[in-house]
């Protein structure tokens, strides 16, 4: 007992431990000083502005930073009819200061998105201004335009008040606060989010199993077949993997297009008549031939590095103990491979969530997924807190995934070759 | 009822991979029930190619194997009934030694009491029991190997074929292991046919034992007879060890002949495969055969040097150069007084002209 509770001391009598870790430490250091050329390369290019981007997704101090007075104002507005005037001055006298700085544009933008129809009561607002005697401002405001005398745009000001929110991620999900606080959803029509979410999901699932029903036989015959023929085949397997991306998707591009070569031989076949082509492009079929095409080789080099460690001694030794060969496959063949499976799935269907490029390009306006909405809402309404919302939500998801994923199979058994 | 002599019979059985190459050469091989035969050879001599034959692996190119008078060859694998343990064990790693036990009997639908029995049987018998549940990583390698054994043996196959089981064990455990196939065969009656390329083994555990080379059985007897009266220069070389004199033929009489050694010097030998004077002949004599400053009356006796004298406990090995052959090498029991084996030293050897046998020039 009192061995173990006793520190052990070296020779000269210095305690193990310390002794060990003295003796560890120039090793440590140089450890650390061989990956921070890396570490310091990871945190300034990815961590700081990915960090910084997802901040963005909730950051809602601009508009409060803009109308600082109004905002003071509200606060003793129950929101139920219009605001006092207060709230009013506050509004005028931060909306001059804008107008001043030539910065409300931003606020148009910003207010827009909360509501629409913002943007132009602001311009028109701007536009008489500049005419506007002292005192009594809210008769002045509400006679520029009918909306101003709307409680909801004031509501919908009011919304904005927070300096934090988490309306973008409601946005993402087609639901928004109402003018009560509650949560609810966007009228059905105008539910858009939820159709992309669910189509990429689908895809991204679809994309997955017929990669592993195409990809399952190939990387067996890979790992079976003698050396040479097995060479020969890794490389077609690998031939796309290494050519462009766009160059790929371009190529489906002129392969799938209604006056493509696919069709040209489906009418030369008999298949279907010369003015009844199928559209294979710009639709979700594209979307999947092009994407399992693509996220190919990502699903059979796990498989084949699982298939290869397989003695093919096991499948004899399933059949001469009386299976059948259907039976060694599937008692035996298959259940070891799934470490494989496990970890192509995972890969291909993580990509296959966030893919942009082919779905771009081939996916036309059914086949477009998150990622397209998210890129549009970086390049087009410049929207960056949404689209950075929608790109935390779809992180969120993968993090989800892998975490079922980890309890159903474990993620030690992964093996990515 | 006799047993069956031909419960496994390959019949002129021919194998060849790329059709330009025959690996098995007209192979005829009689396998009697409940035997425990050997196929021994050096590697790429086609002896577990013959073995994956049996099993249905590999499909004969000519000929037929028979099973208890069935023709097999279009028989899958799987419909044989053929046990079978493999070189590296071939357990299935995903499964506990009790399904590895069970898949034979499941496939087979045999009924859950009878599964657990035939497993507990199984399991005592390589001496296993209450190891069901670990998975084959958790076992050394012997008791891989016993769990192995007691899958081939747990549907009670009529033949057991084993490639090379006990190639990746230890020496000791191998020589135990041995021991115990041996007398697991000997208390159920299974027909085994065992490839090793291990003679030590094959002598210790075989009825009988098949020598391959080139594809061929150079001879088919038990382990005994071939040791002591190997048919060729081959399997004398292959087995055991072997002093070699190369010669020529002069005198053949009926059970003795002459053999004229490259260096002039003349003995008498054993004539097994030559039959007349002028042939080229390789004598082989046993080490034990030949003895050092004997009384006893012998007809070859010759003086050599000794070259080498190597301890190895029970006894000495002692190199000689004898009638122009620097490897001639000698056993010395260390209870014998042979106190004047000193490196340098010149001794008598005799030996039986019965004892050197000779045999083809190959």
């Amino acid at each position: 007992m009192s061995s173990e509770t006793q520190t052990i001391l070296t020779t000269d009598g210095i305690p193990l431990e310390e002794s060990l870790k003295k003796a560890e430490k120039k090793n440590k250091i140089k450890a650390f000083l061989l990956v921070c050329p890396l570490l310091l390369f990871l945190i300034i290019t990815y961590v700081f502005p990915i960090g910084d981007m997802l901040f963005r997704s909730v950051d809602d101090r601009m508009v409060t930073n803009m109308l600082p007075k109004t905002y003071k104002a509200m606060e003793q507005w129950d929101g139920k009819e219009l605001p006092p005037e207060e709230v009013f001055e506050g509004f005028y006298l931060d909306y001059k200061k804008l107008v001043e700085e030539k910065t409300f544009g931003k606020l148009a933008t910003q207010l827009n998105y909360e509501k629409n129809g913002f943007k132009s009561i602001l311009k028109k607002l701007k536009r008489k201004m500049k005419k506007f005697e002292e005192g009594n401002y809210k008769e002045q405001i509400m006679s520029v335009h009918k909306r101003w005398a709307d409680v909801e745009y004031w509501r919908a000001l009011k919304r904005r008040a927070p300096a934090y929110s988490y309306s973008k991620y409601l946005k993402g999900v087609d639901m928004y606060e109402n003018e009560d606080g509650k949560i609810v959803q966007v009228p059905e029509d105008r539910r858009i989010h939820k159709i992309l979410w669910v189509r990429t999901v689908e895809v991204a699932f679809f994309v997955t199993v017929f990669c592993f029903l195409m990809a399952y036989p190939i990387a067996h015959l890979l790992a079976t077949l003698p050396m040479k023929y097995s060479n020969l085949l890794m490389i077609c397997v690998l031939l796309p993997f290494w050519t462009s991306l766009l160059v790929r998707t371009a190529s489906w591009m002129i392969l799938l297009q209604q006056q493509g070569i696919v069709n040209d031989f489906f009418v030369w076949i008999g298949l279907v008549t010369d003015d009844n082509r199928p559209e294979m492009m710009y639709n979700k079929v594209g979307t999947y031939v092009a994407m399992t095409q693509i996220l190919l080789p990502f699903m059979v080099l796990p498989l084949y590095s699982v298939m290869k460690t397989i003695s093919p001694s096991l499948m004899r030794a399933g059949k001469s103990l009386g299976g059948t060969p259907f039976i060694a496959f599937w008692k035996i063949y298959f259940p070891l491979t799934i470490p494989g499976i496990g970890a192509g799935c995972l890969l291909v269907f993580i990509l296959a969530i966030g893919y942009y490029i082919t779905p771009a390009l081939v996916g036309g306006a059914s086949g477009t997924l998150i990622s397209n909405h998210i890129a549009f809402h970086m390049k087009s309404t410049l929207d960056w807190s949404f689209a950075s919302a929608m790109g935390l939500m779809l992180l969120t998801g993968v993090l989800a995934i892998y975490w079922i994923y980890n309890k159903l199979v474990g993620v030690d058994n992964i093996k990515l070759g | 009822m006799p047993n069956n002599e031909q419960f496994v019979r390959f019949d002129k059985v021919d194998k060849s991979y790329d059709g330009k190459v025959l690996v098995v050469k007209d192979l005829n091989l009689d396998i009697a029930e409940g035997e425990f035969i050997t196929m021994l050879g050096p590697s790429g001599s086609g002896k577990t190619t013959c073995l994956m034959m049996l099993a249905g692996f590999e499909t004969p190119t000519n000929g037929e194997i028979y099973l208890d008078k069935n023709p097999i060859s279009n028989i899958p694998p799987h419909k044989r009934g053929i046990g079978m343990v493999f070189q590296n064990y071939a357990l299935f790693p995903h499964m506990t030694v009790y399904e590895n036990l069970a898949f034979p009997l499941r496939v087979r639908k045999v009924s859950k009491e009878d599964t657990d029995k035939k497993i507990d049987k199984a399991l005592s018998m390589v001496s296993l029991t209450g190891f069901e549940n670990r998975m084959p990583g958790q076992l050394s390698g012997g008791q891989q190997q016993r769990v192995a054994v007691a899958r081939a043996l747990v549907f009670d196959p009529a033949v057991v074929l084993m490639d090379e089981p006990l190639g990746a064990l230890d020496k000791n455990l191998r020589e135990s292991m041995q021991y115990e196939i041996k007398h697991i065969h000997e208390s159920i009656g299974v027909t085994v046919v065992y490839v090793t390329h291990d003679q030590g083994e094959a002598l210790t555990m075989s009825n009988r034992i098949a020598v391959f080379n080139d594809g061929k059985v150079q001879q088919l007897s038990s382990p005994d007879k071939l040791y002591e009266e190997p048919v060729n220069s081959f399997v004398a070389e292959f087995i055991g060890e072997n002093n070699r004199f190369p010669g020529q033929v002069t005198d053949v009489s009926k059970d003795k002949c002459k053999v004229k050694l490259d260096d002039g010097s003349e003995i008498l030998a054993n004539p097994i495969a030559v039959k007349s004077s002028g042939e080229k002949t390789i004598v082989s004599l046993r080490p034990e055969r030949a003895l050092i400053n004997t009384k006893e009356k012998m007809e070859n006796n010759f003086k050599g040097k000794i070259e080498e004298v190597i301890y190895h406990g029970d006894h000495t090995r002692v190199r000689l150069n004898l009638l122009g052959n620097k490897d001639f090498i000698l056993k010395v029991p260390n209870s014998s007084a042979n106190m004047d084996i000193k490196l340098g030293n010149q001794i008598n050897v005799s030996w039986n002209s019965f004892d050197a046998r000779a045999l083809d020039s190959k």
